[in-house]
């Protein structure tokens, strides 16, 4: 089969294509990967397959637009698409939404993780939507023969000034594609934006209102089967034997069989249940006999590990940062102050469960169904492992039953695609919500010693952030060098803005055999809480308050100084708060961008609170929907309340000690404080990330204001509210 | 297996199922409605959250055998069609559009459900009753702010509905 052929095929398979379309987008192969090159056509089986084609204008007027940024619940069905729509001319019910599979043509970056959808795409997307715009201005003016500048678009329409006739974006495709494509097309000013900036409401809502959005799980393929894994309790342990006895005498049950999950470098064999139905694929599950070998892993517990974290806290580590002379001042200096701070594992949990349908064919063709959030990684791994080429992969990214990380891994896709590969037939494996909760791999533990020096004029002189952990890139990397600094590990630690003259970060490696992975904003949601909490602790032992002693570190102009300022201001942080009421602030800085909360609480008791609201700050540079935002701050800073006060996950004889929403619980409606979200986007160049930024500093700030109203400083993750020690 | 003749969303449907078998695998898996799902097999988090005989009930925790014959099944696709009276169904999915609720939208299904019985039983729900009868209902992406915020807005326009409109419009 020639490529043309095989391009012309998939163009089809994506768009539907029947007649002339242009397709724009930006080439791959060009040498700066940045640069525009759109690309047009009459005949879409000549496009060039290396090209990632954003916009199909069909002669219909079917405009299809391409989203490669998963849509997780963050919104980036509408904020990706929406910045092609501006610049293209036309509104948000005239266009159609197509997620992208991890083709090669739509390029390497098709995931959804690091708070990067929106920021990496906004000049890129814009780019193409205002070439394709360009064109067909010309197109029209070229038709009318009128001058182009007595030309407008509007609404997918091309419309003539002088007299107010009007043409279709449909009916310019022959002419438009005959035309030069502009190499550096005038983008909008934002001032003349109709979607930027706006709030617009998102396609895929009325979809989840109805029932209608199809996620991973609603998959429904003929001839298809149900699969349930029985995996070893015991993380480490492999499969001794198995007695299939009584699975097979229940009804529905097809065949029981062994199946490799593989996450990273951690390989574990379950035992699966294959049948007609899921009830009987889990029915069948219990009713396998199974021998483990736990391989001596069944000693293992939080409470040791916690105990080895502390031993190990006593070396000296690798260095993140080390500027000025730390030693030196904090022995010198006689006001001083120490610290251990801990933090749990933690699942990500998602309400759709890992799950994925996949269909090894007979031809070695195969074809998965499945939420996640990493299309290019799907097919660069599984064309890989399996020997496949590119054309013999078919993955259908569905809508997202929720990431926050989770579904940045593979594993249960491999999972699926070994059991389809061994029973020859399309099979739907659900993990419950049980195997969810105790497989893993879980948000890493980072525990913190702090040090911290005050002059006698009360300023932070020395300051040291030591974290003890284990590092995920120990599972994703089998050449991981454990003698070596781990950034992922340290994150923010050394690059927060305050100004502060002598400083030693360092990082000491703790081994584990237990899975982890990212978690939205992952190490940064532990070691801001370490961090900032130290921080005020730093600034009570100062005599000073907790925002001054922040904005006396941030003499130069910052972004986190602004932020800070505006905090202040929104929280109206210097009007004292009633008797028995306590408010506490904090900021993160991180790669995934910037954001500050305030909580406020009220004393309950001796050794209880009630969260009443928290105030945050998010600082975008530019927004491209504030509502979504918003939304993301109001989701972040419930995720970051649950994962501060809610259970988190802990082991025993070397198990998983919880199962399920009741020993693992999350935030519920009656445990909401109010939210007031306050987004920072004077526009220009600089745009920072969503989906993260809104969570570090949540767990921080309600610590220290814990502090304020009851005088207990907390420095353990989780802390329970209504018993607080 | 047994057969079953179930009454869903106004349809008679006969079902082969095991007397065990959950309600939610049998909408989702024989039945073929998908919008009710799945969260975790234990009643705790409303994801399957359907109606029968005007109860919000989990599916997950319902066997087809304890379904009475007579029974009626309302799921989310029921709601989409505006079975239930007064134009409740149609007025709660809009609150949920205009206040813009889902995010990842996979338990809003369940959401609403849930939200629809509330307002069938208490057409004027405080915070307080929100909070309550709401906490059956987990969302992990967390738009529970925005989900009372709708609901309020719901109640609200049932009540002026309830004022111009002289019978309900799509009384089955």
């Amino acid at each position: 089969m020639s490529s043309k052929q095989i391009q012309r095929r998939d163009f089809l398979r994506y768009a539907g294509l029947s007649g002339a379309a242009i397709i724009l987008g930006v080439s791959n192969s060009s040498a700066k990967a940045q640069e525009l090159e759109v690309v047009i056509s009459l005949d879409v089986g000549s496009t060039p397959y290396n090209f990632t084609p954003y916009i199909i204008i069909e002669d219909t007027g079917k405009i299809t637009i391409f989203n490669s940024k998963p849509e997780i619940g963050q919104g980036t069905y509408q904020s990706i698409t929406a910045l092609v729509a501006e610049e293209l001319e036309v509104s948000p019910e005239q266009y159609i939404v197509q997620q992208t599979g991890g083709e090669s043509k739509f390029g390497p970056a098709q995931f959804s993780g690091g708070s990067f959808s929106v920021r990496s795409s906004y000049f890129d997307m814009r780019k193409a939507g205002a070439a394709a715009r360009e064109m067909l201005i010309t197109a029209a003016s070229q038709q009318w023969n009128v001058p182009i500048t007595e030309c407008y678009a509007e609404k997918a329409q091309v419309f003539h000034k002088p007299t107010g006739k009007k043409i279709a974006y449909g009916a310019l495709v022959e002419t438009a594609s005959k035309l030069e494509v502009p190499k550096n097309p005038t983008l909008k000013d934002a001032k003349d934006f109709k979607i930027l900036g706006k709030s617009i409401k998102r396609q895929d809502v009325p979809l989840k209102v109805t029932g209608k959005a199809v996620f991973g799980i609603d998959a429904e393929v003929p001839n298809m089967v149900y699969a349930s894994v029985e995996r070893c309790p015991v993380f480490g342990g492999s499969l001794k034997s198995f007695d299939k006895t009584a699975t097979l005498n229940i009804a529905g049950v097809e065949q029981v069989i062994e199946v490799e999950r593989i996450f990273g470098v951690y390989k574990s064999i379950g035992v699966a249940v294959v049948a007609k139905n899921y009830w009987a694929a889990l029915q069948g599950r219990k009713a396998l006999k199974i021998s483990w070998d736990y391989q001596g892993k069944e000693t293992f517990s939080s409470k040791d590990y916690t105990n080895s974290l502390h031993q190990l806290a006593q070396k000296e580590g690798v260095e993140d940062a080390n500027v000025g002379k730390f030693d030196e001042t904090y022995q010198n200096t006689s006001k001083k102050l120490e610290a251990f701070y801990e933090t749990p594992f933690v699942s990500h949990s998602p309400m759709e469960a890992m799950n994925c349908t996949a269909h090894w064919k007979e031809n070695n063709t195969l074809e998965i169904w499945v939420s996640t959030q990493v299309p290019s990684d799907i097919i660069r791994d599984l064309t890989g492992r399996y020997g496949l080429k590119e054309e013999q992969v078919t993955l259908h990214s569905q809508l997202s039953g929720g990431g926050f990380g989770r579904r940045l891994a593979i594993d249960f896709i491999i999972e699926a695609v070994n059991l389809s590969k061994s029973i020859q037939k399309p099979v739907k494996l659900i993990w419950t919500r049980e195997d969810d909760t105790q497989f893993g791999p879980y948000r890493p533990p980072t525990f913190s010693a702090m040090k911290g020096a005050i002059s006698e004029d009360g300023k932070l002189v020395a300051f040291q952030h030591k974290v003890i952990s284990p590092t995920i890139m120990s599972f994703l990397d089998p050449n991981h060098d454990k003698t070596k600094l781990d950034q992922n590990m340290t994150e923010g630690i050394s690059h927060q803005q305050y100004e502060i003259p002598n400083m030693k970060n360092t990082f000491v490696y703790s081994d584990i055999h237990v899975p982890i992975f990212w978690w939205r904003s992952v190490t940064s949601s532990t070691l801001a809480f370490s961090h900032e909490c130290f921080i005020d602790e730093l600034a009570h032992t100062a005599g000073k308050d907790p925002l001054a002693f922040r904005l006396e570190m941030l003499t130069k102009e910052s972004d986190t100084k602004r932020l800070l300022l505006k905090l202040k201001e929104v929280s109206k942080w210097e009007k004292p708060l009633p008797k028995g009421k306590g408010r506490g602030i904090a900021q993160w800085e991180f790669f995934a961008g910037l954001g500050g909360h305030v909580v406020e609480v009220t004393k309950l008791s001796n050794k209880a609170v009630k969260i009443d609201k928290v105030y945050v700050v998010i600082d975008l540079g530019t927004v491209v929907n504030p509502d979504t935002v918003k939304a993301q701050m109001e989701g972040a800073v419930i995720m970051g309340i649950t994962a501060a006060i809610k259970n988190g996950i802990s082991f025993a004889e070397g198990k998983t000690e919880q199962s399920n929403f009741h020993d693992n619980p999350v935030l519920r409606i009656n445990e909401v404080p109010q939210i007031e979200v306050h987004i920072l986007a004077e526009g220009g160049k600089t745009i920072k990330g969503v989906g993260e930024p809104g969570l570090p500093p949540v767990a921080p700030a309600l610590a220290n204001a814990i502090f304020a109203a009851t005088g207990i400083r907390v420095r353990k993750m989780p802390f329970d509210i209504d018993n607080l020690s | 297996m047994k057969t079953y003749t179930l009454s869903v969303n106004n349809k008679t449907i006969k079902v082969e199922a095991e007397p065990e078998t959950p309600m939610l695998w049998v909408l989702r898996d024989y039945v073929g409605l998908k919008g009710t799902k799945f969260g975790c097999g234990m009643g705790l988090c409303g994801a399957c959250t359907i109606h029968v005989d005007g109860q919000a009930i989990r599916s997950c925790q319902t066997p087809i055998s304890t379904i009475k014959t007579n029974s009626k099944i309302i799921t989310i696709e029921g709601v989409s069609e505006g079975l239930h009276a007064a134009k409740i169904d149609q007025v709660v999915q809009k609150a949920w559009i205009d206040e813009q609720v889902p995010q990842c939208g996979y338990c809003q299904s369940g959401q609403i459900m849930s939200a629809v019985a509330l307002l069938k039983a208490n057409p004027n729900p405080s915070d307080e009753d929100i909070d309550t009868y709401m906490a059956g209902n987990i969302c992990r992406c967390g738009t529970y702010v925005r989900i009372r915020k709708a609901i309020h807005s719901a109640a609200k326009e049932l009540k002026t509905e309830k004022g111009t409109t002289k019978r309900p419009s799509n009384t089955r």
